[in-house]
């Protein structure tokens, strides 16, 4: 017999969707098959029940061979690392659960690390921009309920975030949006025809990097001002056309995604979007989300907050926070080699930093707890496999609208596999011993 | 656990009637008792005021849009960052203070229960995670009601029985205290960018007005009998001539009573009382409404106030009011940062400086300070900042100082730019009267924990009692040479003790005690048709399941304190 799991919840992406169905074995060993889900989620579930995955720690050998190492002997390495390190890093948070990173905010306190999580790379420039500016937004919910118009700026959700459109904001028919996707108009902005672009009401293919150009024209053409002929690539009669259409709308919803944070003009697109929605507020109702990434980068971004008071690249080396992106973000830590130990959980910067960022974790003591083997775990001194957060064990997590939803445990990890949060409390104990702490 | 017996201090209960006589507080096994052994430890207080722990009513001190301040205002860490210290985790924050810092700060001034304000209750889990990680002090969060798509369809065929059983169940499942209203029916309309001015505008769609909600919300909190009484911030905040408003929302709780076991007597609380008590049309002519609304509140026996003090600082105003937070980054211009809530509410953030050299601000403080000095009967009325929104908790020791002394209060005015318009305005200058301790206990101690249905466990010093207790380092017999010595003594306690574990000496913290989540856990009669709602709510309207709903757990409530409350009467 098999048993069908409801309600769980999809540890990938941001839209972080509750509604999947697992169905596993009747020991509650074996996930046999995932529905609901999207192609990208049913791999995750799906990962877990991996035959070559890696489930002891092992340690790199000077020969460059891997040796397995015991749980006991990891985080005795981990914990001396950090103990005798004068300024680690204490990377990742985004792919784990609320409850690890609070015991993680506890180590980096007790070691004086720094501490970062991956907006660094990639919503970072939004908190900038949310610091200088505000942010009115919403929850998901209320896109589904009363949005009548939906912008998707430099993002894709037909790709990154496939059922972003179904669940919230395209599809579904909400209380006020009985008509489902027929009542909405949306409305796109990608220098590519995406998939997402395909579908839109109107598509504005903006010159790359100009962005900011098109979102200020927008606030010229809200009031009603002169416009040059063309700007960013597009006609100024069809800027006029979408501001108008914003501008109509009952409730106006501006998703936002890689594409305006990562590119040129990086906090101040976000800064200038952000003021395009505040504007819209004096016509009509209007919100704006960023679209984050990991499933559970929010939660990082909310543990650090109301622990440190910052959302993201905190310095605790003076023994109190600190935040200046740019000096105490892990890029630029790394790069500058300001750092002298490297701790990695929940994400891969060995796949997604400048090389320059990633050189120097090969050189320093390194420790990377994945259940995954990553380009991260492949340079560091250390790979700590885990349980997967949200298929094999629960834990808060926060959806991209800071809505915060209880991850399910849906299946047993191999025998003898530790949690994330197991993991950390073993070095935490050790730590606070090396160091003295009660 | 440890006996203590605290020694020759001046004792003020309210409870017992104690007025600094000098008497022996004995404390065992967490409660206060009779008398202890000849082993308990003895605190010396001679020469010092002993008080029970005092209790917050309204502070948004856990949640999401208080997270949200702490997210996007890294300039509050500026200064007032504090290093890992003994064993106190690092903190920061002014006017939102991380949570290690909230519970520290609370229990240095000699405060050992405090109520989160306004939880959304979608974001429950969010709010208790927070409240988990803030030490020492007992925590209850209010989830709103006010703008709930539940109450406003059953409420508009006065349906008080579903919109009960309602309650009694987003209280269990978010693991909330009371029942809480923001801006009824206004905080909705914000969803379509409008509001509700006056208990009578209707709300969009939903075809109620504000009163409807409220007198409904009133009669379904007294059908259950929760321990507290409905807690209201109503429609109008703000504004010159709102206490017109104000006074439209009072009458809605005339003649009725309350009915609990919890000895609670009023039937609604209004909060933070100066935002309400506006006179005039423009800023121009803006001027004090506090005594029209003394005089209906000290009437009006069914009715509890807290004040809303303006401490002139810089700060982070944050409200479940979210239309007031769009209106506000109008005048002030200052970022803005709003969410709206499927279903429920909304919240708004906005920072704000009240600067000493405007008259608005200035005369904000004065009324402020009036409505307490105003009030006769210092049971109903209860000392707030509304924190963040009118001035950080930790400047509690500087509203006392100025409430307990006429002196503070004119060295005050006479620094004001426009104090010509404040004396004009308002008539703060004109009263004498100066808090005794016996007051203060009531207002911040006695007054709150009765009114939150907690008379019988907290906020006083009889044995039975939960052995929450303040010490300070005041002198009552001696004069008052300096009114700034009031503040720094109420800053840092000598002692303090919660549920009998000592958590500050000296001013530092020594302890992490026994930090307990407080809910209230009401039962009612089954209701299929309520249920059915629900899950038909989550089906189509929600973007979450109904069974990822509830805050369940360890991680979330770990150390829970249930008020249990019977309603399955037919």
């Amino acid at each position: 017999m098999t048993k069908t799991i409801t309600d769980v919840i999809c540890p990938f992406c941001g839209t972080l969707c509750d509604d999947i169905e697992v169905l596993v074995s009747d020991d509650g060993k074996q996930l046999l098959e995932v529905n609901n889900a999207c192609v990208i989620g049913s791999e995750k579930f799906l990962h877990s029940q991996a035959k070559d995955r890696v489930t002891k720690p092992r340690m790199r050998q000077e020969d460059g061979s891997w040796k397995d190492v015991s749980y006991d002997e990891a985080a005795d390495y981990t914990a001396a690392m950090l103990a005798k390190a004068k300024k680690p890093l204490m990377y990742g948070w985004s792919s784990t659960n609320c409850e690890a990173q609070s015991v993680g905010n506890e180590i980096a306190e007790i070691s004086r690390a720094c501490v970062d999580n991956t907006a660094a790379v990639c919503h970072g420039t939004t908190l900038i921009a949310v610091q200088d500016i505000g942010l009115p937004t919403c929850t998901l919910g209320e896109v589904k309920n009363r949005a009548d118009r939906v912008i998707f700026w430099g993002c894709n959700p037909a790709h990154a975030h496939p059922r972003h459109m179904s669940r919230y904001s395209i599809f579904p028919r909400g209380f006020f949006t009985g008509k489902g996707q027929m009542s909405r108009k949306m409305v796109v902005v990608d220098p590519r025809v995406t998939d997402t672009a395909k579908m839109a009401d109107a598509h504005l293919q903006v010159e790359q990097g100009k962005d900011y150009e098109l979102l200020n024209a927008l606030r010229v053409a809200f009031r009603g001002e002169w416009l040059p002929d063309v700007v960013a690539g597009i006609p100024k009669e069809k800027i006029r056309e979408a501001a108008d259409l914003m501008k109509s709308g009952r409730f106006v919803i501006i998703f936002f995604g890689m594409g305006v944070t990562q590119s040129l003009s990086k906090n101040h697109n976000i800064d200038i979007a952000i003021a395009v929605t505040k504007d819209l507020n004096e016509y009509t109702k209007c919100s704006i989300m960023p679209m984050r990434g990991h499933y559970n980068v929010t939660g990082s971004g909310e543990v650090f907050a109301w622990q440190f008071g910052f959302p993201y690249s905190i310095d605790l080396s003076r023994g109190f926070a600190r935040y200046n992106p740019g000096e105490t973000s892990s890029i630029d830590l790394l790069a500058r080699s300001e750092i002298d130990a490297m701790f990695t959980i929940g994400s891969d910067p060995g796949a997604h930093f400048p090389i320059s960022a990633v050189k120097p974790i090969a050189n320093m003591p390194s420790v990377c707890i994945d259940p995954h083997m990553t380009p991260t775990s492949g340079v560091s001194k250390l790979h700590v496999p885990v349980a997967f957060n949200g298929v094999e064990t629960g834990g808060n997590c926060y959806r991209m609208d800071n809505v915060p939803i209880d991850c399910r445990k849906v299946v047993e990890p191999p025998a003898g596999m530790l949690t994330d949060e197991q993991f950390l409390v073993m070095v935490r104990d050790r730590l606070k011993k090396l160091k003295g702490v009660a | 656990m440890s006996e203590y017996i605290i020694k020759n201090g001046h004792v003020f209960d309210p409870v017992q009637g104690i007025n600094g006589d000098k008497k022996d507080i004995a404390i065992k096994d967490g409660k206060i008792v009779d008398k202890v052994g000849s082993g308990a430890k003895v605190i010396d207080a001679s020469g010092k005021t002993v008080m029970a722990g005092a209790v917050e009513i309204h502070a948004h001190i856990a949640g999401p849009k208080v997270n949200l301040g702490r997210i996007y205002r890294p300039e509050d860490k500026l200064f007032s960052c504090t290093p890992t210290k003994g064993m106190e985790r690092m903190g920061g924050g002014a006017s939102i203070p991380t949570t290690f810092k909230t519970g520290y700060e609370y229990a240095k001034m000699g405060y050992t229960t405090a109520m989160e304000a306004a939880m959304p209750p979608m974001f429950a889990r969010h709010v208790h995670e927070e409240i988990r990680d803030t030490p020492i002090i007992d925590e209850g969060a209010f989830p709103v009601f006010g703008n709930n798509w539940f109450v406003l369809e059953y409420l508009k065929n006065h349906e008080i029985e579903n919109t009960a059983a309602y309650i009694a169940w987003l209280l269990r499942v978010t693991k909330g205290y009371a029942v809480k209203v923001v801006n009824p029916g206004g905080t909705e309309a914000w969803a379509w960018g409008l509001n509700c001015l006056s208990v009578n505008d209707p709300v969009p769609y939903f075809d109620i007005t504000p009163a409807e909600i409220v007198k409904g919300l009133l009669e379904a909190n007294e059908y259950l009998g929760l321990p507290h009484s409905m807690h209201i911030h109503p429609n109008n905040l703000g504004n010159p001539g709102c206490y017109q408003t104000t006074l439209d929302t009072l009458a809605l709780a005339e003649g009725m009573k309350a009915k609990n076991k919890f000895g609670r007597e009023s039937v609604m609380h209004l909060t933070h009382v100066q935002f309400h008590s506006y006179k005039g049309t423009n800023w121009g002519d803006f001027e004090s409404g506090a005594k029209e609304i003394t005089d209906y509140v000290n009437k009006n026996k069914n009715i509890t106030i807290d004040t809303g003090n303006v401490t002139l600082d810089e700060t982070t105003t944050m409200t479940a009011d979210g239309p007031f937070e769009h209106h506000l980054t109008g005048l002030n211009n200052l970022k803005w940062a709003n969410c709206d809530v499927e279903l429920e509410t909304a919240a708004g953030v906005v920072p704000y400086i009240y600067s000493p050299n405007i008259s608005v601000c200035a005369i904000q403080w004065a009324i402020g300070l009036e409505i307490p000095l105003m009030m006769k009967d210092p049971m109903r009325c209860y000392i707030t900042t509304d924190h963040p929104n009118a001035g950080p908790f930790t400047r509690y020791p500087r509203v006392i100082k100025w409430l307990m002394s006429k002196k503070a209060r004119d060295t005050q005015i006479n620094a004001f730019k426009h104090k010509d318009k404040v004396l004009s305005q308002t008539s703060i200058g004109s009263l004498d009267k100066e808090l005794s301790l016996y007051e203060l206990a009531q207002m911040t101690r006695a007054g709150p924990a009765k009114c939150l249905g907690l008379g019988g466990i907290c906020g006083g010093l009889k044995p039975g009692m939960d052995a929450d207790v303040a010490v300070y380092n005041f002198n009552p017999d001696k004069p008052v040479a300096n009114p700034d010595d009031i503040e720094t003594a109420f800053s840092r306690c000598a002692h303090v003790f919660k549920s009998g574990v000592e958590v500050v000496k000296n001013g530092e913290i020594v302890g992490t005690g026994n930090k307990r989540t407080l809910w209230v856990n009401v039962k009612v009669n089954d209701n299929p048709q309520v249920m059915r709602d629900i899950n038909e709510k989550f089906i189509k309207y929600y973007s979450m399941t109904q069974a990822n709903y509830e805050a369940l757990g360890h991680h979330f409530v770990p150390n829970p304190y249930a008020l249990e409350v019977d309603a399955t009467h037919v």
